[in-house]
């Protein structure tokens, strides 16, 4: 079926444009008022996966402003690297929350 | 220090059963639909107490800490809630929830009569004092009294959580001064 093939050949087009070839999705969770992992590296097009498994709202917020997520009770949420450099960041509602991302270039 | 002595009344009220002889104690240990009903109790006093901050305090970062009491403290009484209802359970009242209503309700009336830097010191003060008594009955009476595996579960998460806000207020008064 032309139509079909059509929009393989579409979708082919559309994931090649928006994931580069070696991008990953990393999973970063809040469960129980921790974050985990503590420390993580990753690289610049690389997407994270922000989970919050708590009945608590959290947010991911950078010391040096680079990003600020806010996330729901048990909900997830997805953000893009786009800058190298190494981050601290932490939950603007529960400061005892903190971690470290390293973003290589 | 009025702060002080309120919060060693609380403490002197919540503690009041360990207190007792051995004998006295078990039948006084305190039942799952009590325990429930002092940490829903406790949650309530707080979340009053940050709407009137929400209203009245001057200070950014007062209302922050505010909005975060308010946002966590509905969070573990709706899972509370939830709990209940899912065991069965109805809260009951005693003796311990009617004294930390009493002397809440007295500190919002003290309370309402400050405004500005004065309303927010005193605000903050209170929310470090009273998250220190609560956490202490937690951690030595609510906790350990709780026979429910589920609703020992969420008081040691409220505590966690608590714990936090109490460092958060030491922080908060610290900044003010
Ligand atoms: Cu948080």
């Amino acid at each position: 079926m032309p139509g079909r093939l059509a929009s393989t050949a579409l979708a082919v087009v559309f994931l090649t444009m928006v994931v580069p070839a070696d991008a990953a999705t990393i999973e970063i969770t809040m469960e129980n008022l921790v974050i985990s992992p503590a420390e993580i590296s990753a690289k610049v097009g690389d997407t994270i996966q922000w989970v919050n498994k708590d009945v608590f709202a959290h947010t991911a917020t950078a010391r040096n402003g680079d990003f600020d997520v806010t996330l729901p009770p048990n909900k997830s949420a997805a953000s893009v690297l786009k800058k190298a450099g190494t981050v601290e960041y932490y939950c603007r509602y529960h400061p005892n929350m903190k971690a470290m991302l390293k973003v290589e270039p | 220090m009025f702060i002080r002595s309120s919060a060693a009344i609380a403490a002197a009220v919540l503690l009041s059963s360990p207190v007792l002889p051995q004998g006295a104690r078990a039948a006084d240990k305190l039942t799952d639909p009590q325990i429930a009903h002092i940490a829903y109790t406790a949650g309530v006093i707080d979340i009053n107490a940050a709407k009137q901050a929400m209203k009245k305090a001057k200070n950014k970062d007062v209302k922050a800490f505010a909005e975060d009491m308010v946002r966590d403290h509905e969070a573990v009484n709706k899972q509370a809630l939830a709990l209940v209802k899912k065991l069965n359970v109805t809260p009951e009242d005693n003796d311990t929830s009617k004294a930390l209503s009493k002397q809440a309700s007295e500190k919002l009336a003290e309370l309402d009569k400050l405004s500005g830097a004065a309303f927010d010191k005193a605000y903050v003060a209170n929310e470090v004092a009273y998250h220190k008594t609560v956490n202490g009955a937690l951690e030595t009476q609510l906790i350990p009294s709780a026979s429910n595996a589920e609703l020992k579960n969420l008081l040691q998460t409220g505590l966690k959580i608590f714990q936090g806000h109490e460092q958060h207020a030491e922080h908060v008064a610290a900044e003010l001064k």
